[in-house]
C-alpha cells in the first residue's frame, strides 16, 4: 500500500518566504501568549494546600475526586492513608478560599471542601488542614536551563561534526520554534501545565530533532551525488524523498498518543495532547521551516563532500 | 544469499531470550498484603500469627496466606477490597501493640529472584508508599544563632577592648543576647559598635542597677523569620539528596506549613531503613584540645569546667576537655567517603572541606602542631514515651569524642578521621555527611501508609490505552508495508519485552507517565522500520533485484538511523541529569528505548528478512 506519490515534486521551498513568515509570527504569538497569560502551572510547581479528610465509613479515592470535580476543585490528588476511612487531599486552592487580598485562608479551604464533600457524602469531616510547598525543587530551573544547554550544544556538536555548522544552527533554531509554539498552545488554551507536561515537551524536542535529522541525512547525500548540485532543487528532492517517510512515522506515533489521549483517563492527557501538538508543530517545521533556513545559510555541495584524505602532493600532480 | 553473518543470529537468539527472562518477574504481579510489625516491647511470632488467622476467620474474611517474613508477618489477599477489610479487622483486635500496614507480597517464583531478576517498582501514583511528616526543629536554629551572637559579641569587645562584665544568652529564647557593662560610656560605645558590625541586631539598653550597664541585642524579627525559611529550604535540599541516594526515584518532598517537611517514597517495603536515613543527624565536629588529660580527669571530680572549655566523654567513658570554639563542623564538609586507615586499619571517614572550612582547618593547624584536638560525633535521637495515653517526645543529644590526637603536621582540604566503631557505622556517617546536614533537627512526627493517588480506574484506563494504540500501531504498519510490516511488528514486541526487562533490570520505577513514555518509545521505535521499508521500496523502483534492495535498503538507512538515534539519544541524555522526580525517570526510559529499538529495529529485523528471503531466489518483495 502506498498512500504518496513517490514521483512527488511538490517544490516547498518555493514557498519558503511565506512558510517561514508563518514560523516567525507563530513564535512571536507563542512568546507574547507566554509573555501576557503565562502558563497555567500544576500542583507540583506551584504547590497548594493539603487535608486529611475523615469518614465514617469507607470510602473510595475516586469517590472522593469525583466529589471534589462536582464542586469545582479539579485536578486533586487523592490518596488513601492507612485504612479505608481516611484519605490525603491535595489541591490548588479555588477562588473562593482565598481572602480579598489574594492570599489563601485555611479556614475558608475547610469550610468550601467541607461543602463540597458533604454534599455528596454526609459522613465526611476535616481533620488537618495545611499549607504544602511544591513538589518541585529550586534546583529544577537551573538544572532544566542547564540540561536545555547541554541538549543544543551535544545537538549542534554532533550535526556540526557529523554535517556542518549550517545543520547544526537549521536544527536548532526549528527546535526552538517547535518547543516554543507547543508551550504557546498550553498558555493559550490555559491547560494545567505540569511536570509531566514539562516531560513530555522536552520528548518534543527529541521527536522533532529525530525527524529534522533523517531530512538532512538526506539532503547531504544527495549534495554528495549530485554532479550539479543547484541548492534549492537538491532540498526540494530531499523533502520529497523523505516525504512518506516523514508523514507516516509521524501518523504511527501520532496513532500511540492519540490512543493515550482518548482512552488514557485524566492523567495522561497532558502528556498525550503535548505530544499531538508536537508531532504535528515538528513535521510540519521538517517540512517548511528547516530547509529554507539551510538555503539562506548558504549550503553548498563543497561543504558536505568527505574531506580529501589523499596526499596533496598528489593533487598536484598533472 | 547469506550475507547475514551466523554470530549476529546467535547474538539475537540469546538477547531475546535474556530478554523474556528479565522481563518474566514482571508478569508475577504482586498480591495485596496486610504487613503486621511489632510496636516497642511486643514480638511476631506464632502465637501472633494464630491471633491474625482468627481475627480474620472471625470476620469472615479469606486470606491466601499468612506467613513470618523476618521481624513482620504478612498476611496475603485475593484483592485490594479484602485486603482493606481484613486491615480494619486485624486492628480492631491486636489494637495498638502492633503498625498494621498496608503492603504488597512478591509472587516472583524462587527461580527467577535466584538470577536476579526482579519486577519493576511501582511509583507512588501506581502503588502507593509510605508518607512521612516531620518537625523541623525551629528552636534550634534560634538555639544556634544566639549562641553563635553571643560568642562573636565576647570577642568583638574583646578586640575593641571595652571591658564587660558578662555576656550572655537572655534565658527566655528569642529574646537575644544580655550584654552587662561596667559603665555608661562603655555601654554607648559597646551599642555603636555592636550595631555597626551586625546589622540584624537590634540594640536596647536595659535599666543599670548600680555599676552594672545592661545591653540587650536581640535577632531582628524579619531576620529570625528569614532564617527559619532558609532553614526549611536546606533541609528540603538535604532531604532531596539523602533519599536521591538512597536510589528511591520520583519521590514527594514538600513543605507543609511553616515548619513541617512531608516526604512520600514509592515501593519503599522497609519503612525502618528509610527511616533511619531520612531523620538521622550524625555529623562530626572538630574541637581544640584543652588543657592537660589531668586536667579533664580533674574537671570531671570536680563539676569545675574551665569557662571557655566544654566536658566531653568519649567512647569508653573517659574524660576529654575540648575548647568551647569550633574548628570545623559537618555543614562545612563536601564530599565525604568510607575509608581504612592506612596505618591501623581500623574504620575511617575520608573527608574534603570547603574554601572556608579548608581555611580554618589550614590556619589553626598550622598555629597548633603539638597540640591535641579532638574530634566529636554529635548524634540526636528522638525518644517517645507515653505520658498518661499521650506520646511525649524527648529529642537526646549525645555527643562523644570519638577521636583525641596530637595535630603531627599542617593539613586543610582533605583529611582522614578515624575511631569508628565498624565498617558499617563508618560508611552511614559519610553518607549523611556528603548528603549535608540538616540546618535544623528534623523529628519524625507521623507516619503512614499511603494509597496509590491514582484510583484502580485510572490504571486500568491508562493501560487499555496503551494496549490500544499499540495494537494500532502494529496494524497500521502490517498494512502499510505488508510482509516488512509484520515483521516489524515481531520486532517492535521484542522491543517492548527488552526494554521491560532493561528498566527492570536497572530498577527504574514505573509511573503512569513512565508507562506513556514507553508508549511514546514504542511509537517512534517503528520509525527506523519506516526509514528501512522505504529505503527498499525505493530501491526496488530504481530496478535493484529484491535481494539487492534488502541490502542497499538496510546499509543505507542505517547511516541515517544511527544520525538520528544519537541526536535523539543527546537530548534523553540530557533529561537524565535533571535531578529526580518524573522527567528523570522519564529520560531514563528514552535512553533505554532509543538503545532497545536501534537493536531490535536494526538488527532483529534484519535478522528474520534474512531468514524469510534468505534461502530463495525472490521476484517480488512484499513491502
Amino acid at each position: 500500500m502506498e498512500i504518496f506519490n513517490h514521483n512527488a515534486n511538490v517544490n516547498f521551498l518555493g514557498m519558503r518566504k511565506f512558510s517561514v513568515g508563518i514560523a516567525i509570527l507563530l513564535m512571536v504569538l507563542s512568546i507574547g501568549i507566554i509573555a501576557v497569560k503565562g502558563l497555567n502551572y500544576g500542583l507540583d510547581f506551584t504547590g497548594g494546600v493539603s487535608l486529611v479528610v475523615d469518614y465514617e465509613n469507607p470510602v473510595t479515592t475516586a469517590e472522593v475526586q469525583d466529589a471534589l470535580e462536582k464542586g469545582g476543585i479539579e485536578h486533586s490528588l487523592v490518596a488513601s492513608l492507612g485504612g479505608t476511612r481516611e484519605v490525603s487531599v491535595r489541591f490548588q486552592p479555588t477562588a473562593g478560599m482565598k481572602d480579598e487580598a489574594g492570599k489563601i485562608n485555611l479556614d475558608k479551604v475547610s469550610a468550601v471542601t467541607t461543602g463540597v464533600l458533604k454534599a455528596s457524602r454526609p459522613d465526611v469531616s476535616i481533620k488537618s488542614r495545611d499549607y504544602v510547598s511544591s513538589t518541585v525543587g529550586d534546583e529544577l530551573r537551573s538544572d532544566g536551563i542547564l540540561a536545555a544547554l547541554v541538549v543544543m550544544l551535544g545537538i549542534g556538536l554532533y550535526l556540526g561534526i557529523r554535517f556542518e555548522w549550517r545543520f547544526a544552527v537549521a536544527a536548532i533554531v526549528t527546535e526552538l520554534h517547535d518547543a516554543l509554539i507547543t508551550v504557546g498552545v498550553f498558555a493559550l488554551v490555559q491547560r494545567e501545565f505540569d511536570m509531566t507536561v514539562l516531560a513530555s515537551v522536552l520528548a518534543v524536542i527529541g521527536y522533532s530533532i529525530n525527524d529534522k535529522v533523517v531530512v538532512f541525512d538526506r539532503v547531504r547525500e544527495l549534495f554528495r551525488l549530485a554532479r550539479k548540485a543547484e541548492p534549492e532543487e537538491i532540498l526540494n528532492r530531499s523533502i520529497n524523498n523523505t516525504l512518506s517517510r516523514t508523514i507516516i512515522t509521524a501518523l504511527f506515533t501520532a496513532i500511540t498518543m492519540a490512543a493515550l489521549y482518548f482512552f488514557g483517563g485524566p492523567v495522561v492527557h497532558g502528556f498525550a495532547i503535548t505530544m499531538l501538538i508536537g508531532i504535528l508543530v515538528g513535521t510540519l517545521s521538517s517540512i517548511f521551516v528547516a530547509s529554507p533556513i539551510l538555503l539562506w545559510l548558504g549550503v553548498s555541495k563543497q561543504d558536505l563532500m568527505p574531506k580529501s584524505k589523499e596526499n596533496p602532493e598528489l593533487a598536484r600532480r598533472p | 544469499m547469506s550475507d547475514f553473518p551466523r554470530w549476529k543470529y546467535a547474538l539475537v537468539a540469546i538477547v531475546l531470550v535474556l530478554g523474556i527472562v528479565y522481563a518474566l518477574p514482571n508478569a508475577f504481579l504482586p498480591v495485596p498484603a496486610v504487613q503486621i510489625t511489632a510496636n516497642r516491647n511486643n514480638t511476631v511470632d506464632d502465637a501472633l500469627e494464630q491471633k491474625v488467622s482468627d481475627a480474620l476467620k472471625k470476620a469472615n474474611v479469606a486470606s491466601t496466606g499468612i506467613e513470618i517474613k523476618g521481624d513482620h508477618l504478612l498476611a496475603s489477599f485475593a484483592n485490594a477490597d479484602v485486603q482493606k477489610s481484613a486491615s480494619d479487622a486485624i486492628k480492631a483486635v491486636l489494637g495498638d501493640d502492633y503498625t498494621v500496614a498496608f503492603n504488597l507480597k512478591s509472587t516472583v517464583p524462587n527461580w527467577l529472584t535466584a538470577i536476579g531478576a526482579k519486577s519493576m517498582p511501582l511509583g507512588l501514583d501506581l502503588q502507593g508508599g509510605v508518607h512521612f511528616l516531620m518537625q523541623v526543629d525551629q528552636n534550634d536554629v534560634i538555639d544556634k544563632q544566639e549562641t553563635r551572637y553571643a560568642d562573636d559579641i565576647r570577642s568583638l569587645l574583646r578586640e575593641k577592648n571595652i571591658r564587660y562584665e558578662s555576656v550572655t544568652r537572655n534565658s527566655q529564647r528569642g529574646q537575644g543576647v544580655l550584654v552587662v557593662l561596667k559603665s555608661n560610656e562603655d555601654r554607648t560605645a559597646a551599642a555603636t559598635i555592636i550595631g555597626t558590625e551586625y546589622p540584624d541586631l537590634i540594640v536596647q539598653d536595659g535599666s543599670a542597677t548600680g555599676d552594672r550597664y545592661p545591653l540587650n541585642a536581640a535577632v531582628r524579627p524579619d531576620k529570625l523569620r528569614e532564617l527559619s525559611l532558609n532553614t526549611i529550604r536546606q533541609n528540603l535540599g538535604t532531604l532531596r539528596n539523602r533519599i536521591n541516594a538512597l536510589g528511591v526515584s520520583e519521590p514527594i518532598i514538600q513543605q507543609q506549613g511553616d515548619s513541617r517537611i512531608v516526604v512520600e517514597l514509592a515501593g519503599v517495603q522497609d519503612t525502618a531503613e528509610a527511616k533511619k536515613l531520612i531523620g538521622a543527624t550524625a555529623t562530626l565536629e572538630y574541637r581544640a584540645g584543652y588543657g592537660t588529660p589531668q586536667q579533664a580527669i580533674d574537671a570531671q571530680r570536680s563539676g569545675i569546667v574551665p569557662p571557655d572549655a566544654r566536658l566531653y566523654k568519649g567512647r569508653e567513658g573517659q574524660p576529654y576537655l575540648l575548647s568551647k570554639n569550633i574548628i570545623v563542623t559537618g555543614d562545612q564538609l563536601v564530599d565525604a567517603s568510607s575509608t581504612f586507615d592506612q596505618q591501623s586499619g581500623s574504620p575511617a571517614v575520608s573527608v574534603t572541606l570547603n574554601a572556608a572550612g579548608a581555611k580554618k582547618m589550614l590556619d589553626f593547624t598550622t598555629g597548633s602542631v603539638g597540640k591535641p584536638m579532638g574530634v566529636v560525633y554529635v548524634e540526636r535521637v528522638v525518644e517517645t514515651k507515653i505520658v498518661d495515653g499521650k506520646e511525649v517526645r524527648t529529642p537526646k543529644i549525645t555527643e562523644e569524642v570519638i577521636n583525641y590526637a596530637t595535630i603531627n603536621g599542617v593539613f586543610g582540604k582533605n583529611f582522614q578521621t578515624t575511631g569508628l566503631r565498624s565498617p558499617k557505622e563508618a560508611s552511614e556517617l559519610a553518607l549523611l555527611l556528603k548528603g549535608g546536614s540538616l540546618a535544623a533537627p528534623i523529628d519524625i512526627v507521623e507516619e503512614r501508609v499511603i494509597g496509590p493517588s491514582l484510583g484502580q480506574e485510572n490504571i486500568e484506563k491508562g493501560l487499555r490505552a496503551v494496549m490500544i494504540g499499540l495494537a494500532l500501531v502494529l496494524l497500521a504498519a502490517a498494512l502499510y508495508y505488508k510482509l516488512f510490516g509484520l515483521v516489524a511488528d515481531v520486532a517492535l514486541f521484542f522491543n517492548l519485552v527488552i526494554l521491560v526487562a532493561v528498566m527492570s533490570a536497572v530498577g527504574v520505577t514505573l509511573t503512569m507517565p513512565g508507562i506513556a513514555g514507553i508508549v511514546l518509545t514504542l511509537g517512534m521505535a517503528i520509525d527506523a522500520n519506516v526509514l528501512i521499508c522505504e529505503r527498499v521500496r525505493e530501491e526496488l523502483r530504481n530496478g535493484s533485484t529484491p535481494l539487492a534492495a534488502i541490502r542497499a535498503g538496510y546499509d543505507k538507512a542505517w547511516a541515517t538511523i544511527l544520525d538520528a538515534n544519537v541526536t535523539h539519544l543527546i537530548a534523553a541524555l540530557a533529561l537524565t541529569t535533571m535531578g529526580s522526580g518524573p522527567i528523570k525517570g522519564f529520560g531514563i526510559t528514552l535512553l533505554i528505548g532509543i538503545l532497545t529499538s536501534m537493536f531490535t529495529s536494526v538488527t532483529v529485523t534484519h535478522a528474520i528478512t534474512a531468514l524469510i528471503h534468505g534461502h530463495r531466489k525472490l521476484k517480488t518483495l512484499s513491502v
